[in-house]
């Protein structure tokens, strides 16, 4: 394993964090974030991965103090997020958002210096503000700067659009960096480049990344850790190899079953029912309605796991393992 | 690229005769004066049951191919070369007849379900439609039809009266298929049926779709920038770039033995877990497609290709002969250039 960075020191933590979203249209309150421990060590690249609905997003945009929790604490560097104007400000210089469509991210009328600077200048770091903006273009790839200075959005490709936007995050200078499907919608090829580029900045700049996606193989190109969401919780968490390797959580294995391998035998475990609604979690364990180890135990083992009654303790940060009933060893934390 | 081409795009394996039959397929734009061209010259040939996938990045002209092949591409795109369904050239046929051949003969799954809907519709009478016109049926025998369609792809009878707003994304795109099912086409052309969904979802879809033309011989042209599904789902695969089909061939070895470099990088784009080949090693291709309105001299990906050799700069591009059923546009895939080890 090269580049491991030290991983003693905590670049951001969230502690039993929860958000709910209140009740709308005849529909009960949405609990998208719903107990989570999760930390991200200096120099380290999280992935968190999820399908729509999981909570992930929500998750991303209360990491950097988009979204107020309705419950638990989000610590920078050890310290609890202040939510007054000034606190949120002074927070952002060091911790960013870099959202999936760089399309929809840059202002159309804004060429890129401005684009670029446009953080600085909000902060007030006006000094030697085009050296800046060349440094942070440069390390974005995109070279030489000053051909960019005076393009807009429509005359670059998607890839350029996205090395932008990262540019403009890098102007900052911060330690930490919440990317939020970074490459969603970018091109295969492009995806690949823009990859990369987060890697190095992790060993250039020593930043810290919690890489929010639905997708297991950028996990597997990027991450060191990996916490796996379903229905506000993370259900397993581990390094990479752990969780992609050896999975045991019922959700995680499917998630994985679906990803074509290329081997004749590739066989998807096809997960019934639609993603599931945070306004209406399951009692007992919140993935047993869709889950094939509960379906097809035996009835001592249904009476043993209880997972239609049960409730799951929620895994403590730092720990590697799965949520689950139906697991010999799972690694959790006494509730 | 030229039609003739010994043993290029056009021949399948099956002993059928071609259900489609594309012969140097040009599309071009006007845009500010200027000819666009987006689809440059593009062959191959489905017989029944065969199913196709196309693979590309965007903008290389994979949608604007597939939709012109009913005439659906953008008002103001111009259409050239051949496309023969069942031996009738639907880019030179009546409006009339061109009808018939929508939904009956050929129908299209588009991306963006959402969109692609009636919204103030309900899913049932956007089936119904169709089948009456169509089949000429009878109302309620065409909704009898529509509500056993929709059952089978897993839309229960309670809710089929719903409209598009009340699904979620991946049962509107049930619905698409569905509604592509309808009057029993020959061809169901899918222009990214799994964009935009769920992992999990985009896997029952695709198995959904699988089932659906299985034991029909529906014959299946697939559309999507990822090629590790395609090789699931299709028998062949073609993968375009910059307007051209630059490999064709079945899906597996094109995908697991790419001739040509451009499908080497795409299917590295999607690294296999436990690799160890690809853990923390993302692997891309630097640089951009060509711009549609650039033309050059040459090989369009020489800019971007590990491999280039002088001759890409200079000589002309074919889909040449690559092995049982392949071809490939790279001069590294000819012999006697000794690319190849």
């Amino acid at each position: 394993m090269t580049g491991r960075p030290d991983e003693s020191s905590t670049a951001l933590e969230v502690r039993d964090l929860s958000v709910v979203y209140p009740a709308a249209r005849g529909r009960g309150p949405a609990r998208a974030v719903d107990g989570v421990n999760l930390r991200i060590g200096k120099g380290e690249i999280v992935a968190l991965i999820g399908e729509s609905g999981c909570g992930k997003s929500t998750l991303a945009r209360t990491l950097v103090g988009l979204v107020r929790p309705t419950g638990g604490e989000v610590l920078h560097e050890g310290t609890a997020l202040d939510y007054s104007a000034r606190g949120l400000k002074r927070y952002r210089r060091h911790t960013q958002l870099v959202l999936q469509d760089p399309g929809g991210a840059l202002n159309p009328k804004q060429n890129v210096y401005d684009a670029v600077a446009l953080g600085p200048r909000l902060h007030g770091l006006t000094e030697d503000l085009p050296l800046t903006v060349h440094d942070a273009l440069a390390r974005a790839g995109l070279r030489p700067p000053e051909q960019y200075f005076d393009r807009y959005p429509h005359e670059l490709s998607g890839g350029q659009q996205q090395r932008v936007v990262i540019a403009g995050v890098l102007a900052l200078n911060p330690s930490v960096i919440v990317a939020d499907e970074p490459v969603a919608s970018l091109d295969a090829s492009v995806r690949g480049e823009i990859l990369k580029l987060i890697l190095r900045l992790r060993d250039d700049l020593g930043l810290s990344a919690l890489v929010v996606s639905h997708d297991l193989g950028l996990a597997w190109n990027i991450a060191d850790r990996v916490a796996v969401m379903y229905l506000g919780r993370v259900v397993e968490q581990g390094t990479v190899e752990e969780v992609l390797l050896r999975p045991q959580h019922p959700y995680t294995r499917a998630l994985l079953s679906v990803v074509p391998t290329g081997a004749d035998d590739w066989r998807p475990t096809l997960l019934a029912g639609e993603p599931p609604d945070p306004t209406a979690i399951p009692a007992g364990c919140r993935f047993h309605p869709r889950c094939g180890r509960w379906a097809d135990a035996d009835p001592d083992t249904r009476a043993a796991g209880a997972c239609d009654r049960r409730t799951l303790p929620v895994l403590a940060p730092d720990t590697s393992g799965a949520a689950c009933h139906l697991l010999t060893s799972s690694h959790l934390e006494n509730a | 690229m030229t039609t003739e081409a010994p043993g290029a795009a056009g021949k399948t394996t099956t002993e059928d005769t071609p259900l489609l039959e594309v012969r140097d397929l040009h599309v071009t734009y006007r845009q500010g004066g200027n000819d666009v061209p987006a689809v440059r010259g593009v062959d191959f040939t489905l017989a029944p049951g065969d199913t196709l996938g196309i693979a590309g990045e965007s903008g290389c002209g994979k949608s604007t191919m597939a939709l012109s092949l009913l005439r659906l591409q953008d008002r103001g795109a111009r259409v050239e070369g051949e496309v023969l369904f069942r031996g009738e050239n639907l880019l030179t046929t009546a409006w009339s007849r061109l009808r018939a051949v929508r939904w009956a003969g050929a129908s299209v799954v588009f991306q963006g379900a959402m969109s692609a809907l009636n919204p103030v519709r309900t899913v049932l009478d956007q089936i119904v439609e169709p089948i009456v016109l169509h089949d000429k049926v009878r109302v309620s025998e065409a909704e009898r039809r529509a509500t056993e369609l929709l059952d089978s792809v897993g839309i229960p009878a309670r809710r089929v009266r719903g409209y598009p707003h009340e699904f979620s994304g991946g049962q509107r795109q049930r619905v698409m298929i569905a509604m592509a099912l309808a009057c029993r086409p020959d061809l169901i052309i899918a222009d990214e049926p799994t964009t935009a969904l769920d992992v999990m979802v985009q896997a029952q879809i695709l198995e959904l779709l699988a089932e659906s033309v299985r034991e029909s011989r529906i014959a299946v042209m697939m559309i999507t920038h990822d090629l590790s599904l395609l090789a699931h789902t299709c028998d062949r695969l073609a993968v375009m770039y910059a307007g051209r089909i630059v490999e064709l061939g079945p899906s597996r070895q094109v995908l697991q033995a790419p001739e040509h470099p451009y499908t080497r990088a795409l299917s590295r784009a999607f690294p296999t877990i436990g690799d160890p080949a690809s853990r923390r090693a993302p692997a891309g291709l630097a640089g951009d497609p060509p711009r549609p309105s650039r033309t050059s001299v040459g090989c369009d990906f020489a800019d971007r290709c590990p491999d280039v050799l002088p001759v890409c700069r200079t000589g002309e591009m074919q889909l040449w002969p690559a092995g049982p059923g392949r071809s490939a546009a790279c001069v590294r895939a000819l012999p006697d250039q000794g690319g190849t080890p």
